[in-house]
């Protein structure tokens, strides 16, 4: 039972430390896939 | 005169019509023997689950593929963004027949059609969820009407009343726009009361937040699927304004549903996270969430990204079509399969034979009305008395999602 939570605010601490460590990886994911996504366009417009 | 009846006779007679008749006959004669023998004669419905395919598919796939007139309208008349102004008609002409189709179908399972006015006029439920889904979707879909009128007048001549409606088409997309926001998600939220019936992993706090997303990038692929679909069976309807424009409003709605997509898919990460869920994804349900996930999000995000970086059109259209199946997945995933996943196999729901055949009776009633409409009314083409006011084609979008 090394996972168990005890309290609410095991829960709570554990859950929303991985959810910001998730969203910060997100957001620098979402930045890299916001480049690819847009990157051939702005090297046609280079062009 | 004879050959001219002939010849009408050889074009109806086509497998498409032939197919389509055997199944709207099909369809009144299940609709007759749901509205005599009840629920009981043509579906599986029991006390566990009340909620069946009608509900699941007609109605919650329904609306939600049906966003596309929301989002569309909204592209072009709030962001401004009028080369995607040729998708307009298309997409609010497909919302508008997809939620008669709703209410229509919704006959089906609430039944007394002479009660549905009741909720809205007669008792109120204000503290219901389903009542506010209920006001929404009967507003919103007075609003298609109205939205989808100007084709209409047009094709009828009435000059006068379609200036008059053309004048409301930004305040009609603000209100379809809030409506839209509202009842897409109050749909994830019908669920939030189950919290002991659906699975955990497709339960969340933040249900109405994932059924909102999902409804966008819905409704940007169902525009593209059925785009593609009118391209190859209804070309002959479209002028050269349409289709010049129709590689742009591809392209464009490619790399918005992508990046719709990719937050989504963050959004259900966390949603696991939030919950601590992650000990359930290593169970079969787990494996069937990450397929929905990986499989039906995550690789049309992708496919969309690599095709709107390569301008691969066909690979567009494939992207599209893996979406829409993926929204018909994850509705099923929380309303059918996720639903009740801890009662014995014996107790669960599968669709009767004829429930599936009247959802397919319904779709087959919205294409052939679809098909009436576009070959008729200026929705693929302008009309020629109003060609000179339109805004510009679309052009392949070089910046952002312009």
């Amino acid at each position: 039972m090394e996972n168990a939570f005890y309290t609410l605010h095991d829960f709570m601490l554990h859950t929303k430390s991985v959810a910001y460590l998730l969203v910060g990886a997100m957001i620098v994911g979402m930045l890299g896939f916001w480049l690819y996504l847009t990157g051939r366009d702005e090297d046609k417009e280079i062009k | 005169m004879s050959t001219e009846s002939n010849s009408v006779k050889r074009t109806l007679l086509t497998p498409f019509n032939i197919m389509a008749g055997i199944v709207i006959l099909t369809g009144v004669v299940l609709t007759i023997l749901r509205f005599t023998l009840g629920l009981a004669g043509v579906t599986n419905l029991s006390d566990d689950n009340p909620w069946g395919i009608w509900i699941s598919f007609d109605l919650l796939c329904g609306v939600a593929l049906a966003a596309g007139g929301y989002t569309t309208s909204a592209a072009c008349y709030i962001f401004g963004l009028k080369r995607y102004h040729s998708a307009v008609r298309p997409a609010i002409l497909t919302a508008f027949l997809g939620y008669a189709l709703v209410v229509l179908a919704l006959h089906y399972d609430v039944g007394r059609p002479w009660r549905l006015p009741y909720p809205i006029f007669v008792q109120q439920g204000t503290t219901s969820v389903l009542f506010e889904v209920g006001l929404c979707v009967f507003l919103y879909l007075a609003t298609l009407f109205v939205e989808w009128s100007p084709a209409c007048l047009e094709w009828l001549g009435y000059k006068k009343a379609r200036k008059t409606v053309v004048r409301m088409t930004l305040a009609l997309t603000i209100l379809g726009v809030i409506l839209s926001t509202l009842h897409q998600s109050s749909l994830g939220a019908l669920f939030l009361i189950a919290p002991s019936k659906v699975h955990p992993l497709w339960y969340s706090v933040y249900l109405p937040v994932f059924f909102f997303v999902s409804s966008i990038a819905a409704g940007l692929s169902m525009v593209i699927f059925e785009g593609t679909l009118s391209h190859r069976y209804m070309h002959d309807k479209m002028d050269e304004k349409y289709l010049s424009g129709h590689e742009g409003v591809t392209t464009g709605f490619a790399k918005a549903a992508s990046l719709v997509l990719a937050s989504y898919f963050c959004l259900k990460v966390l949603g696991i996270a939030m919950d601590n869920n992650w000990h359930y994804l290593t169970t079969g349900y787990g494996a069937w969430f990450l397929v929905e996930l990986l499989v039906f999000v995550a690789l049309p995000c992708l496919l969309y990204a690599m095709a709107v970086r390569e301008r691969n059109i066909p690979l567009i259209k494939w992207s599209a079509a893996l979406t829409v199946v993926g929204i018909i997945v994850n509705r099923f995933n929380v309303s059918m399969v996720a639903f009740n996943w801890q009662l014995p196999a014996v107790d669960r729901y599968f669709p009767s034979w004829m429930e599936i055949a009247v959802s397919v009776f319904i779709i087959t009633v919205g294409i052939l009305l679809f098909r009436f409409i576009s070959s008729r009314m200026p929705i693929f083409h302008e009309h020629p008395d109003y060609a000179m006011h339109e805004p510009e084609p679309a052009q392949s979008p070089r910046h952002g999602l312009g």
